[in-house]
């Protein structure tokens, strides 16, 4: 039976708890009052009735007809998180952290954001928990998410700008575990992803499963069987953890979806499986970017929620067995599927999500009918509108690319 | 390994390998072992230093755009020696260098090099043991850190501590502090409570008052930031070869002002 992490948070050799002496015991106490949470039945209950009542889980299995007709192969089925309150799956674990700092007593939220999706569904669940909360987030991020950064100011947030290395989610994390070192008295750490040090990665899996089992059940219902590969996109992957987790132990090809963003053999990529090599960053072992001397290097992707040098020790683990296949996409092949979705399905999807969906319509054309493709839908593309708009204006028309 | 013999409190300064470049690394370390330093903390720069303010960051960042990396910063310490550093010196690395060169190699390089201990920063006591294990078997020294948060962990960490036990004054990253917190004396002294090794404090201390007040309770007093920040202030004069006598001097004054309270009589017990 599949176990992980174990006790000291290790997944395989992956994960562990690399961080400043000074948070050692705050991620004890973490550790502590997050088990008693998982023990306890009403904390459950409370997470799943704000997950329905305020986040209006669950979210629909939407099954893409136009776009499976116009492939000719494989039945391609979406998970839409982009349902849910705030657009993404990011709220999910935000409700649970937020319950669980609510449970410690802890009225102070901090939080790093990439895409500015994290950070809004933290600001949000401050708003509804009646909390403070401090986002960090990169310099280069908040102008190519400025809708996002609004959105967070709306819901009566503090926007930090981090102005140092790539000014990116690595920068906005690094800041936001700095403040946290100074604040851990009284401050809440909620991170966004399956990241950081031993028992973040466990607690937001855990706050993510959600998503799978909501899939699986829902798949099976519709199908009546399991679908032949599942497939989500990957950044710290926490998308891809809730949605692969209740299928670790079926016989369902897993795909996690990095972005190359100009091309894995180019310097301008984000794909940190497929290139990376074992190292420590943001309090764990996984794989990461980095040069020969183990300086980390600046990640590239056009998505501002993919483009990070680190990935969840979860996935560094599951690639390292190969239960999970970790593939990539471009920018340019995350552009037209985003296209193509919108065209087919009336649905914008988040530019991460479709990292994963242009894997999908590859996989999906190359298998015959009978078989079926489940996508993580992990977010919608509002936020992402605005930089594709200028995208586009300044570089070729992706759309006459993908009608011809 | 000499890291504890000191009678009185101990000054170690941290300077960065390679800020701004490996050659006045070597004169600011004979400066500082001239204004009286007894360890040297020779920080290794990284790319991300979670446990590092702004000041260090910057350093960083002006040493790695100059090449410096952990190797080179090793090899950096036997040039030290050969130009009359004698002073203990402590590598102070984040440990992904550490893990990328490979920890036997770091280790053993580190001793051919003449480093005398190593301090890794985001290495907690309970992911240590197989460093612990090589820094033994080399005769290097692991410095360990407590913090104010660590509490029923100091126990643990104070009674296997090499060389000597580095306090963290407050909650935070590295970088001066206008005020140090009142309950330092009080953490400092549960520390010495536990420990064999010195206690030295560290990480906000930048004003000869500080260190004033500190020298009673402390084996040793961390300097970092604001050296770090002198060390910018003097970059350019630093690096032109007519000046650059002048900035050594005052840095060195520099120092001396910060420690002198060290230098005094201790008041009769």
């Amino acid at each position: 039976m599949y176990d992980m992490p174990n006790e000291i948070g290790r997944f395989g050799e992956f994960g562990g708890r690399f961080v400043p002496e000074t948070l050692m015991r705050p991620l004890e106490e973490l550790e502590r009052e997050f088990k008693r949470a998982l023990a306890d039945e009403l904390f459950h209950v409370e997470y799943i009735r704000i997950l329905q009542e305020y986040s209006g889980r669950p979210t629909a299995l939407t099954y893409a007809a136009n776009l499976t007709e116009k492939l000719n192969g494989a039945k391609i089925y979406l998970k839409r998180e982009d349902l849910n309150h705030t657009g993404a799956h990011k709220i999910n674990n935000a409700i649970g952290q937020a319950l669980l700092a609510k449970r410690m007593g802890k009225k102070k939220l901090i939080a790093e954001t990439g895409a500015g999706q994290h950070g809004v569904a933290a600001a949000t669940v401050a708003a509804r928990f009646g909390m403070e909360c401090i986002v960090f987030m990169g310099e280069e991020d908040i102008k190519r998410q400025e809708l996002n950064v609004f959105r967070m100011k709306l819901l009566g947030a503090e926007v930090v700008p981090v102005a140092s290395g790539n000014r990116t989610l690595k920068d906005a994390t690094n800041e936001a575990i700095r403040y946290w070192v100074q604040h851990c008295d009284d401050h809440f750490y909620m991170i966004g992803s399956v990241v950081g040090p031993h028992p973040y990665p466990k607690m937001v899996r855990e706050f993510q499963r959600i998503i799978g089992e909501e899939a699986k059940q829902q798949f099976i219902e519709r199908e009546g069987k399991l679908p032949d590969a599942v497939i989500a996109c990957v950044g710290g992957g926490s998308n891809a953890i809730g949605m692969f987790y209740p299928f670790l132990e079926e016989k369902v090809a897993l795909v996690g979806v990095e972005a190359a963003g100009k091309g894995v053999d180019t310097l301008y990529h984000a794909a940190t499986i497929t290139k990376g090599r074992k190292g420590v960053i943001h309090g764990s072992l996984t794989y990461l970017l980095q040069d020969e001397y183990g300086q980390i290097t600046e990640p590239y992707s056009i998505s501002a929620g993919l483009d990070y040098p680190g990935v969840g020790p979860e996935h560094a683990y599951l690639a390292s067995i190969g239960r999970v296949r970790y593939e990539s996409v471009t920018d340019e092949e995350a552009l037209e599927a985003f296209e193509m979705l919108a065209r087919e399905e009336g649905i914008i999807p988040a530019i991460e999500s479709a990292h994963a969906l242009a894997k999908a319509i590859e996989i999906a054309k190359k298998l015959p009918k009978e078989k079926t493709v489940l996508v993580c839908l992990s977010g919608r593309g509002d936020k992402d509108v605005q930089a594709i708009m200028s995208h586009l204006k300044g570089g070729m028309d992706v759309a006459t690319v993908h009608r011809s | 390994m000499r890291l504890s013999t000191a009678a009185k409190t101990m000054f170690i300064p941290f300077i960065v390998a390679g800020d701004p470049h490996p050659d006045l690394t070597i004169e600011l370390a004979l400066e500082l072992q001239q204004a009286g330093a007894d360890i040297l903390e020779l920080g290794v720069p990284y790319s991300d230093p979670l446990a590092d303010g702004p000041t260090i960051q910057r350093a960083a960042a002006r040493a790695l755009k100059g090449g410096m990396t952990l190797p080179k910063a090793i090899e950096l310490v036997s040039l030290m020696r050969k130009k009359g550093v004698k002073i203990p010196i402590i590598i102070f690395t984040y440990y992904n260098p550490v893990l990328q060169l490979g920890e036997e190699f770091f280790f053993a390089l580190a001793k051919e090099n003449g480093v005398d201990g190593v301090l890794i920063p985001d290495l907690p006591f309970e992911e240590s043991e197989p460093i612990r294990r090589l820094s033994a078997s080399t005769g290097l020294s692991l410095i360990s850190l407590v913090a104010p948060t660590s509490k029923q962990r100091i126990e643990k960490i104070a009674s296997s501590a090499q060389g000597f036990l580095y306090c963290v004054s407050s909650l935070g990253v590295t970088g001066m502090r206008d005020t140090l917190p009142d309950e330092l004396e009080a953490f400092l002294s549960e520390v010495k409570r536990y420990s064999r090794v010195p206690a030295a404090v560290g990480f906000g201390i930048s004003t000869s008052e500080q260190v004033s007040m500190l020298k009673h309770c402390s084996d040793g007093i961390v300097i970092g930031s604001a050296l770090v920040q002198k060390v910018e202030q003097l970059l350019d004069a630093l690096q032109r070869e007519e000046t650059k006598q002048e900035a050594l001097s005052e840095f060195r004054r520099y120092v001396q002002m910060l420690t002198a309270p060290l230098n005094q009589r201790c008041a009769p017990e």
